[in-house]
C-alpha cells in the first residue's frame, strides 16, 4: 500500500514537471514554427525528446505467419523517413518511426494503437492488414488522427473520416482484372479463390459482377480455405470445363502451390492474378517455367525504368540486402503522404489540418502518382505485370 | 474418368492423413494421452530434410534417415521434459501442455527460418504415371505404399516383439505392467520416439507432394489427422488408416460433386454422425468402465 502511494506521488510530480517543460518547449519552438501535436493525450513525458521531431507510428505484423507484410512496410517506412531526414527534415524537424508489432491480430492492433497514442504520435501508417485496419480505424476515428494504410485493401479500412489508403480496393482490382481479361478477348474464365479470406473474396465478387456486364462467362467458380493446401480436385474440376485462362485472385503462396498443382492434374490454362501475387517468383526460388506468361495487377514492379523507383530498390537493397515488395513501396509512399500533409500544414501541425490537407496533396510515390479523396481512396492507375524469363515485367 | 481422377485425388490427400494419424493414434493408443504437437514435429521433419539436402547437400534416403534421427530425438527430450512430469495428472493439463509445446516449436521455427514458406525439393524419385487420364504422381504413390507399409510393420511391431508387448501392457495398465517389470518410462519414451519418427517420413512426404515448409505446415494437417484417427477409432492402427483414407475421399468427392463450399461441413458432419452411432470411432475397441 504505502510503496503504491509513494509511485503514485511520484507520477504524479513528473507528469506536472513534463508539462510544464511541454509548455516552455512550445514557446521556445516559435522559431521552428511547429509543434507536436497530441501534447494533450498524456504524452507530455515525452515531449522533451520530441520537441524537433515527428513521431510517425506505425502497426503491422513483424511476427507470425504474415510477417513478411509487416517487416516489408516497416523497412520501406524507415528509407523514407532516413531519406526525408537526411534532405533537412521537414522544415528543420525530423521524423522518427516507432513501429508495433500487433501479428495480424485485431486486439493486438488495438493495444498497439493506444500504446503508440501513448507515446504522443503525429500520424500513423497502419494497419498493414485488412483486419487490424478496420480494428484500428474504429478507435482512431475518435481520436481524429491522420491513419494511412499502406495494404489494407478492404473497402471499410476507409470508413473513419481520418481514414486514407496507399493500396488499391479490393473491388477496384476484381472490375480492373475483368476489363483486362476481356481486351485479351477472353469469354470463358474459370475461378478459384478463397472463400474465407476478405481479400480474396472482395475481389471476386467485384470480379463476376464486372464479368457479366462485359459478356464473360464464368465456367467454374471453385474455392478453398486458408489452411488448405491440397487444390487437385478443384483444379480437376477446372480442367473438365472449356475455360480459356485461370483467375486466381489470391496470395503468392497459394499462387505458387495452385500452380505447381495444376501442372500435376495436366491443367495448361494462361493465368490472371491479382496483386497479392507480388513475391510469387522469390516463392518459387525463381523457377517460373510453370507461370510463364502469368497475368496480374501490381502497383509496383521493381525492375521499373522510373528514376523514383530505382532509387528506391537501390536504397532499400542496400539497406537490407532484398529487393523491395509493393508492401515496401507502399509503406515508403505512406510516409511521403504524410510528409506532403505536414507541408500543406505549413507549422500548424494539428490532426483536423493534417487530415484536411490530405485531400490537397499529390504524391509522386513509387506505386504511381497519386491524389487522395476525401472518401480516403488514392487516384491512381493499375499496372499490370507479366511473369517473363523469371522477371516481373511492367506491360 | 473424371470420377476415378477425383477418387485418386481423394486417395493421395487421404493417405497423407493417414500416414500423420498412425503417429496420432500409436502415441494415444499406448500413452493414453493426445499428442497436439504431433503436427509440428511434422513440421521439424520437413524442415530437417530441407536443410539437409540443401545446406548440407546429402542425398534423398541420408536426409530421411537424418529427419527420422532428429524427430525421434525432439520427440523424446519433449515427453521428458514436457509430458513427464505431468503423469498422473489430469488429462486436462497434459491436453493444454501439448498446445504448448505446438506453439512453441511453431514459433522456434518462425524464429530460425522465418514465416516465409521455404520451397522443398521432392525426395521421391519416381515418375508420374498416367493410366489413360489419369494422373498418379511419384509421390502419391510413394505416400501410398509408405502408409501400408508402415500400419504393417507398426501392428506386426506391437504384437510380436518384446517392446511392443510391453506397449500394450502400458497401455493397459501402467501400475501393473510396472509390478510385472516392465519399464514404463523406457518404454514411453520408445513410443513416443517411434510416433516422431513416423511423423518425420509424414513430414517427408507431406512436403514432397506440396513442394513448401513453412512454421505451421504442420497444424492443419495435424489436426485433420486427428479427425482421421478419431473417426477410425482413436487408439487403433488399421483405424487411422481408414479414417484417413475415408476422410480424404469424402473432402475430394464433396468438392467434386457437391460444393467446395460445404467440403469442410460435409467432412466434419460425417464425423459426427460417425460419433453419434458408434462413439468409440469406426474401428475403435468400446471400452467398459469400471465403477
Amino acid at each position: 500500500m504505502k510503496f503504491s502511494k509513494v509511485l503514485a506521488c511520484a507520477l504524479a510530480a513528473v507528469t506536472t514537471a513534463s508539462m510544464l517543460a511541454a509548455c516552455g518547449n512550445g514557446d521556445e519552438g516559435d522559431t521552428t514554427k511547429g509543434t507536436t501535436t497530441n501534447n494533450d493525450l498524456g504524452s507530455s513525458a515525452n515531449v522533451e525528446e520530441t520537441a524537433g521531431t515527428y513521431l510517425i507510428g506505425g502497426i503491422g505484423p513483424l511476427t507470425g505467419e504474415n510477417a513478411s507484410y509487416g517487416i516489408s512496410v516497416q523497412n520501406g517506412c524507415q528509407i523514407a523517413i532516413d531519406e526525408i531526414n537526411a534532405a533537412g527534415g521537414i522544415n528543420g524537424y525530423k521524423l522518427e518511426l516507432i513501429f508495433e508489432d500487433d501479428v495480424a491480430d485485431e486486439e493486438k492492433a488495438i493495444a498497439a494503437y493506444n500504446r503508440l497514442m501513448d507515446e504522443g504520435i503525429t500520424a500513423l501508417v497502419g494497419a498493414v492488414t485488412s483486419g487490424s485496419s478496420i480494428a484500428v480505424g474504429q478507435e482512431s476515428v475518435n481520436d481524429g488522427i491522420l491513419q494511412i494504410t499502406p495494404s489494407g485493401s478492404a473497402a471499410k479500412c476507409t470508413e473513419g473520416f481520418n481514414a486514407f489508403r496507399i493500396c488499391f480496393t479490393d473491388p477496384l482490382q476484381g472490375q480492373t482484372m475483368a476489363r483486362y481479361i476481356s481486351e485479351q478477348g477472353i469469354t470463358k474464365v474459370a475461378i478459384l479463390y478463397n472463400n474465407a479470406d476478405e481479400y480474396s473474396s472482395g475481389i471476386t465478387e467485384a470480379f463476376i459482377a464486372e464479368a457479366e456486364t462485359l459478356g464473360i462467362e464464368i465456367v467454374a467458380n471453385e474455392t478453398f480455405s486458408t489452411d488448405d493446401v491440397d487444390f487437385k480436385t478443384q483444379l480437376t474440376t477446372i480442367k473438365a470445363t472449356d475455360a480459356e485462362c485461370l483467375f486466381l485472385p489470391v496470395y503468392y503462396d497459394k499462387a505458387a502451390l495452385i500452380t505447381e498443382q495444376a501442372v500435376t492434374v495436366g491443367l495448361e490454362l494462361p493465368y490472371f492474378g491479382c496483386d497479392g501475387w507480388d513475391g510469387i517468383i522469390k516463392q518459387l526460388n525463381g523457377d517460373t517455367s510453370n507461370i510463364e506468361g502469368a497475368t496480374f495487377l501490381t502497383p509496383f514492379v521493381a525492375t521499373s525504368e522510373k528514376e523514383n523507383v530505382k532509387a528506391f530498390v537501390s536504397a532499400y537493397e542496400e539497406a537490407y540486402g532484398s529487393t523491395p515488395d509493393q508492401f515496401a513501396a507502399d509503406g515508403y509512399d505512406a510516409i511521403y503522404a504524410i510528409k506532403a500533409a505536414i507541408e500543406v500544414c505549413d507549422g500548424d501541425v494539428t490532426n483536423e489540418n493534417l487530415v484536411a490537407a490530405m485531400t490537397e496533396i499529390t504524391v509522386n510515390g513509387v506505386t504511381g502518382d497519386m491524389t487522395f479523396t476525401a472518401e480516403g481512396e488514392p487516384n491512381k492507375s493499375a499496372m499490370v505485370a507479366v511473369i517473363e524469363n523469371g522477371e516481373y515485367v511492367a506491360k | 474418368m473424371l470420377f476415378l481422377q477425383q477418387l485418386v485425388n481423394g486417395l493421395n490427400a487421404g493417405s497423407v492423413y493417414a500416414l500423420i494419424a498412425l503417429g496420432y493414434t500409436m502415441v494415444y493408443g499406448i500413452a493414453k494421452m493426445l499428442n497436439f504437437a504431433h503436427g509440428d514435429v511434422i513440421m521439424v521433419g520437413a524442415y530437417t530434410v530441407s536443410v539437409a539436402m540443401t545446406t548440407m547437400a546429402l542425398p534423398p534416403y541420408l536426409s530421411v534417415i537424418l529427419s527420422m534421427l532428429i524427430c525421434a530425438l525432439l520427440g523424446v527430450v519433449v515427453e521428458k521434459i514436457a509430458y513427464k512430469p505431468l503423469r498422473g495428472s489430469s488429462p486436462l493439463t497434459v491436453l493444454i501442455t501439448a498446445i504448448g509445446v505446438s506453439y512453441f516449436l511453431q514459433n522456434v521455427a518462425l524464429l530460425i527460418f522465418g514465416s516465409n514458406m521455404r520451397k522443398v525439393e521432392s525426395v521421391v524419385n519416381l515418375p508420374t504415371v498416367n493410366i489413360g487420364s489419369i494422373t498418379l504422381t511419384g509421390e502419391s504413390i510413394a505416400t501410398f505404399v509408405s502408409t501400408i507399409i508402415i500400419m504393417i510393420c507398426l501392428t506386426l511391431f506391437i504384437k510380436f516383439t518384446k517392446t511392443g508387448k510391453a506397449m500394450l501392457a502400458v497401455s493397459e495398465d501402467k501400475g501393473a505392467a510396472q509390478l510385472m517389470g516392465i519399464n514404463v518410462n523406457k518404454t514411453i519414451s520408445i513410443t513416443f520416439a517411434i510416433g516422431s519418427a513416423l511423423a518425420a517420413v509424414a513430414g517427408v512426404l507431406y512436403v514432397s507432394s506440396y513442394g513448401f515448409v513453412g512454421p505451421y505446415t504442420g497444424s492443419l494437417p495435424g489436426i485433420r489427422a486427428f479427425v482421421a484417427a478419431v473417426l477410425g477409432g482413436i487408439g487403433s492402427i488399421p483405424g487411422a488408416m481408414l479414417g484417413g483414407i475415408l476422410l480424404g475421399i469424402i473432402e475430394s468427392m464433396s468438392k467434386a460433386y457437391i460444393s467446395t463450399q460445404l467440403s469442410d461441413a460435409i467432412v466434419f458432419g460425417v464425423l459426427i454422425v460417425v460419433l453419434l452411432v458408434k462413439p468409440s470411432g469406426l474401428l475403435g475397441k468400446k471400452r467398459n468402465e469400471k465403477v
